[in-house]
């Protein structure tokens, strides 16, 4: 399957501090990917630079020709305005942004699909509630509803099942099978390895530098969550200038 | 006898009319923005730029005395300067908007004070600075009127940018590279009005037709349309009884608008259906579910 996700020697960082250090492979069209490392390892900045939002300190990712629009990315600590007076309906209707652009009309055949949005993330009857009025979960609920109407061909959630109970991330874990089954390209960062084990196909253990890339089996051994933990996670302040051109790496 | 006193002095008198006329178009363009301000917490915002364009006019004004379009191009000239630089330090450094915007807006004022104290100062420019919506002659109701149908225009345009760059900054940076150009367009419609709000109600009050009314929506309704209607409507509704007070009591006519404002914020700050004090010391029994 072609490349959905090609990634050349890339290095992610803030104020020249390297944040992911030298990472390349390749991510398939259709692939179903956990990326795990310890706090700090970069699975965060990768993912940002992924949706755009941060430009490689070097290197290049590309995204088979891609527009922004086909992500759908989910932050790790949203950046919501929860007093903002917006009602659920309307703020996950901003997931069809790229059908309604700045003017496009809110049709019957639009509000039947935020209505289904809602529905297949548990939501009904919050419709008029205001965004402010949910709990963490439901507002996690609301975040994927917006996420399945941006109907994008490539889906990066950070660390999605943080702070969820059971129940909430069993739905939302369907959703993103469902993702899967649809052909998407999924990303995931998380911290719960049993979950990456069973429903993660392929993982990228990420520690700065790549530690693993390939099946999860193989990826999720001791010794390379050992050599992960060693990583260093302060930035050195009087670190040289990297010179390193590139390291070996692996193509899943 | 209440006809007398509250449509007498609107019929009787043309430039109570035009006063009612410029004061409703100030309001059709400045509450709406007033709203975004306070959900934006840029309420200060506006405050800071008022001082931000005051040089400009009074600039204005000194080449070329109470000459409407040089005061109307020289505010608007500072504002956006002090605005768009602004803007452009919050996107693009670690430095906050608030912080960015006090920065210029006190050069912009420095520089003002000292361009007025070289030229030295006149009376007349008191009357730049609390306007006077009295004597509206029509090429400053026809300039009111413009801004005010320019503001609702642009705004209709960036408005569902402007609202998810509102609640979900991140979002709308991965979708669309709309947010900076709305944010620009909301700063320069900012600008706009406060111009439009100092030809009526001078510099330092103009401010007040935007964020009075928008607090006093804040009590009233939990929706941004609701709050954008009663933001209108409230303007509106102190404009006139502001007008009427004046013009029965000899006040001046900027600071009664202010003040009806202000008996209208306050009376909804204590009685509002959305947090009002009263409602929250005396909210009733809990609900089932």
């Amino acid at each position: 399957m072609a490349a959905q996700i090609t990634l050349r020697d890339v290095t992610l960082g803030y104020e020249r501090h390297p944040a992911v250090h030298h990472l390349s492979g390749e991510v398939a069209s259709g692939a179903l990917l956990a990326v795990v490392g310890p706090n700090g390892a970069g699975k965060s900045t990768l993912f940002r630079g992924l949706a755009g939002i941060l430009k490689p300190l070097s290197g290049s990712i590309d995204l088979d020709g891609l527009d922004n629009r086909d992500i759908a990315y989910l932050p790790q600590s949203v950046d919501i305005d929860r007093s903002f007076p917006i009602s659920v309906f309307d703020f996950v209707g901003t997931g069809l942004w790229r059908q309604t652009g700045f003017f496009g009309g809110m049709g019957r055949r639009e509000r039947d699909r935020i209505t289904q949005a809602l529905a297949a993330v548990g939501l009904n009857g919050f419709e008029n509630r205001n965004i402010g009025t949910l709990s963490g979960g439901q507002m996690q609920r609301m975040l994927f509803a917006r996420v399945l109407l941006q109907d994008a061909r490539l889906i990066v959630l950070d660390e999605p099942f943080n702070a969820i109970d059971a129940k909430t991330s069993a739905d939302l874990l369907l959703l993103v099978k469902r993702w899967h089954d649809e052909k998407r390209t999924v990303l995931a960062a998380l911290h719960d390895f049993d979950l990456v084990r069973t429903s993660f196909p392929e993982t990228l253990l990420l520690a700065r530098g790549l530690v693993a890339w390939g099946p999860t089996a193989q990826v999720l051994t001791s010794e390379n969550l050992t050599e992960a933990r060693r990583m260093c996670e302060a930035f050195d302040d009087t670190a040289a200038a990297c010179a390193v051109d590139a390291r070996p790496s692996q193509a899943a | 006898m209440i006809t007398d006193t509250l449509i007498a002095p609107f019929t009787d008198f043309e430039f109570m009319r035009r006063a009612l006329a410029a004061v409703i178009a100030l309001s059709l363009g400045a509450a709406p923005i007033g709203v975004f301000l306070m959900l934006r917490r840029m309420s200060l915002v506006g405050d800071a730029m008022a001082h931000a364009i005051l040089p400009g006019a009074a600039i204005g004004f000194l080449i070329s005395g109470l000459n409407l379009f040089a005061m109307t191009t020289g505010g608007l000239i500072a504002g956006f300067a002090v605005a768009i630089l602004a803007g452009l330090v919050a996107r693009n450094t670690e430095l906050k908007e608030d912080a960015s915007l006090a920065t210029f807006y006190l050069v912009s004022l420095a520089l003002g004070v000292t361009i007025v104290s070289v030229k030295g100062t006149n009376i007349d420019l008191l009357h730049v600075l609390f306007g006077n919506i009295l004597a509206m002659d029509n090429q400053t109701l026809f300039v009111i009127a413009f801004n005010a149908t320019v503001t609702l225009l642009v705004l209709a345009v960036i408005y569902r940018p402007l609202v998810i760059e509102c609640v979900d900054p991140v979002f709308l940076r991965t979708v669309s590279r709309a947010g900076a150009p709305a944010h620009l367009a909301f700063l320069a419609l900012v600008v706009v009005n406060l111009v439009n709000g100092f030809h009526a109600l001078g510099t330092l009050l103009g401010v007040g037709l935007m964020i009075l009314p928008a607090g006093i929506a804040r009590f009233w309704s939990r929706d941004i349309t609701g709050m954008i209607c009663i933001a209108v409507l409230s303007a509106i509704a102190s404009g006139y009884a502001g007008l009427v007070l004046s013009f029965q009591t000899g006040i001046p006519s900027g600071p009664a608008i202010i003040l009806v404002a202000a008996v209208f914020y306050i009376i909804s700050l204590l009685s509002g259906s959305c947090g009002g004090l009263v409602r929250q010391a005396f909210p009733g029994r809990h609900l089932e579910a």
